[in-house]
């Protein structure tokens, strides 16, 4: 019986994996596929007889591809840092200080958890219109950070509560000001906690489709979800193109996958206080 | 010169009153320490005193100077912590570094100071070592460094043994009592444990609900409580208490330490043995009192009484202590 538990956890696991991993495993093989091949035999691996390489040759030749990657990779990575410092920032407050409203006040941040923000989209569209930060980076880059702030609030309150008094006030009475405290002493804490909110926010920032379509979809600012929707047509899809572009944008997220769990692992094993 | 001044200061945490009107003058180079049981406000106390909380009114004095309001690390104070706080991404010697570092002065000091306290407290093999790789005596060790490397006017210690095994602990008290004969620095103390307070304390507070119940030195605590909760609060096992004893008044209650009890045929104190603690210099008994009273003997060295052994018991008139309904010393 404890043999079979862990055999058993193992198969759910392992189960789960080829699951999450099929898509992007028929994306790849496919990606690396003539047209004909794709439909013939979705599933089969590319052979010396359907391998070609005419989706990335598309995507090279087909708009300003480097560009796109370009923008997702600034709006995703611009958003994290507002996301991570704000958040921490607000969720520092609200667990280490006693001010008037604090419970308030998390309760209002926590509210954004439970109400989606693309239902204020209308009304975000004219503020950015009217501030003419239409077709810039920046829209998104502010509405994702809006978007990712209560879930980070909310984990990283919970994360900073556990801290230990006692660290804060040795850096008091050192004489660490209270953002030197912030910065040095509770955050390299908290990096576990900064690393999950980074992951989960991470990815839907990434993939979005809907704000860059309404809010940027100028061809410089484009991010690359967005480039990708070229080859999909009304009648016509460029199947290859928009595999290829799918297997280059899943890198990136994952080089930044990898470099937060590392940290998320990192701070699991090292530190604590006692 | 005083080392600390306590006038009127209370505290409260929105309507709960944790301090009440506390009085305390600390002179320089006493050795005090903060006794009671858990929630007394000791801690809170020794907060306020480090300017980690504000009082709610009265007068905190470091040195002869006002503090209230001045923020903990400019009024000449260092504390060590239960749980050692030291910072965990730095070295030993930074961490006891950092201090000064904030403060601004000159490396050579800097240096100068962290070698000094490395010396005395053994931890010259360690400067380049993180806290997760020393040992938890080592920790607080470097937590008193931390305290040392400061020179502070005044040392705060909130309950800095509680994490220790009971060896390491009765060693770190031996040390912190030379520290406090090499330094000569005024030192405040917060413990529950009256062991470290009777053996470091050149005076004891003992405090119950925000209040000061007594001040003084330890054995005239002991030998001389103003009431009947520090009669009781020092001493293991504690003071017995009787209010059936023959020739007590009504409302009046009588307290005998154990170890002033003396086996005598046909004593005043008569009972059934329930319990025995044999700790080799001492012999504990918990005796029920056919009065319907239990009371704690302590017989020095080793006794052969066992658990249902009848027994009698009396004691000298001059050792017990008479209280009144409300606790208060009848002398």
């Amino acid at each position: 019986m404890k043999r079979l538990t862990p055999a058993l956890m193992h198969l759910a696991l392992l189960t789960y994996t080829v699951v999450a991993l099929f898509p992007v495993f028929v994306i790849l093989i496919n990606s690396f596929k003539a047209r004909k091949a794709i439909f013939r035999e979705p599933l089969a691996l590319p052979d010396a007889d359907s391998f070609s390489l005419v989706g990335y040759q598309t995507v090279a030749m087909q708009g300003d591809f480097l560009l796109y990657f370009q923008n997702s990779m600034i709006v995703t990575v611009a958003s994290l840092t507002f996301i991570l410092l704000f958040g921490a920032m607000a969720a520092f407050a609200l667990s280490e200080y006693r001010f008037r409203g604090n419970t308030l006040m998390g309760l209002y941040l926590a509210l954004g958890i439970m109400i989606p923000i693309r239902i204020g989209t209308v009304a975000i569209l004219e503020m950015m219109v009217k501030t003419g930060l239409v077709n810039t980076l920046w829209a998104l880059i502010l509405v994702y950070t809006a978007q990712g702030l209560p879930l980070a609030v909310f984990i990283l309150s919970e994360f900073m509560k556990g801290v230990s008094d006692d660290l804060k006030n040795a850096g008091r009475i050192d004489g660490l000001s209270e953002y030197a405290i912030f910065f040095r002493l509770v955050l390299p804490l908290v990096r576990p906690a900064l690393a999950t909110v980074a992951v989960f926010n991470m990815i839907p920032i990434w993939n979005d489709l809907w704000f860059p379509l309404i809010l940027a979809p100028a061809e410089e600012v484009k991010t690359l979800t967005l480039g990708s929707q070229v080859f999909i047509g009304q009648f016509v899809t460029d199947w290859n193109a928009v595999l290829s572009a799918l297997s280059m944008a899943i890198l990136p997220v994952m080089v930044l996958y990898v470099v937060f769990s590392r940290q998320l692992i990192r701070g699991i094993t090292s530190g604590a206080v006692k | 010169m005083t080392a600390l001044t306590l006038e009127n200061v209370s505290k409260s945490f929105g309507k709960v009153e944790v301090l009440k009107d506390i009085d305390l003058t600390v002179e320089d180079g006493e050795f005090i320490v903060f006794v009671g049981p858990s929630g007394c406000g000791k801690s809170t106390l020794l907060r306020v005193i480090a300017g980690l909380e504000e009082a709610t009114s009265g007068e905190v004095s470091i040195d002869g100077e006002k503090v209230n309001g001045i923020p903990p690390a400019r009024r000449g104070i260092a504390m060590v912590f239960q749980s050692y706080a030291l910072y965990p991404h730095l070295t030993v010697q930074d961490n006891m570094a950092l201090g000064l570092k904030q403060d601004g002065a000159p490396k050579a000091r800097v240096a100068e100071q962290v070698a000094k306290a490395a010396r005395m407290l053994d931890l010259e093999p360690y400067l380049k070592r993180r806290p997760a790789e020393l040992s938890g005596g080592q920790r607080q060790r470097v937590a008193i460094g931390r305290a040392i490397v400061r020179d502070p006017k005044l040392f705060l210690f909130d309950e800095p043994l509680s994490n220790l095994d009971a060896a390491l602990r009765m060693n770190t008290r031996v040390e912190i009592a030379a520290l406090h004969r090499t330094l000569k620095a005024s030192m405040i103390y917060v413990t529950h444990d009256q062991i470290e307070a009777m053996t470091l304390a050149d005076r004891i507070v003992v405090l119950r609900d925000g209040r000061i119940e007594q001040v003084g030195a330890p054995m005239d605590l002991y030998n001389d409580p103003a009431n009947r909760f520090v009669a009781g609060f020092l001493g293991a096992p504690s003071m017995n208490f009787f209010e059936r004893l023959p020739g007590t008044r009504a409302g009046e209650v009588l307290g005998v330490r154990p170890e002033y009890l003396r086996p005598e045929q046909g004593g005043r104190l008569r009972g059934t043995v329930t319990h025995v603690e044999r700790l080799g210099g001492d012999t504990n008994l918990l005796v029920a009192s056919d009065a319907g009273e239990g009371f704690a003997v302590r017989l020095f060295g080793q006794d052969p009484t066992r658990v249902g052994d009848d027994v009698a018991f009396d004691f000298d008139d001059a050792r017990a202590l008479r209280f009144d309904a409300l606790g208060r010393r009848m002398r």
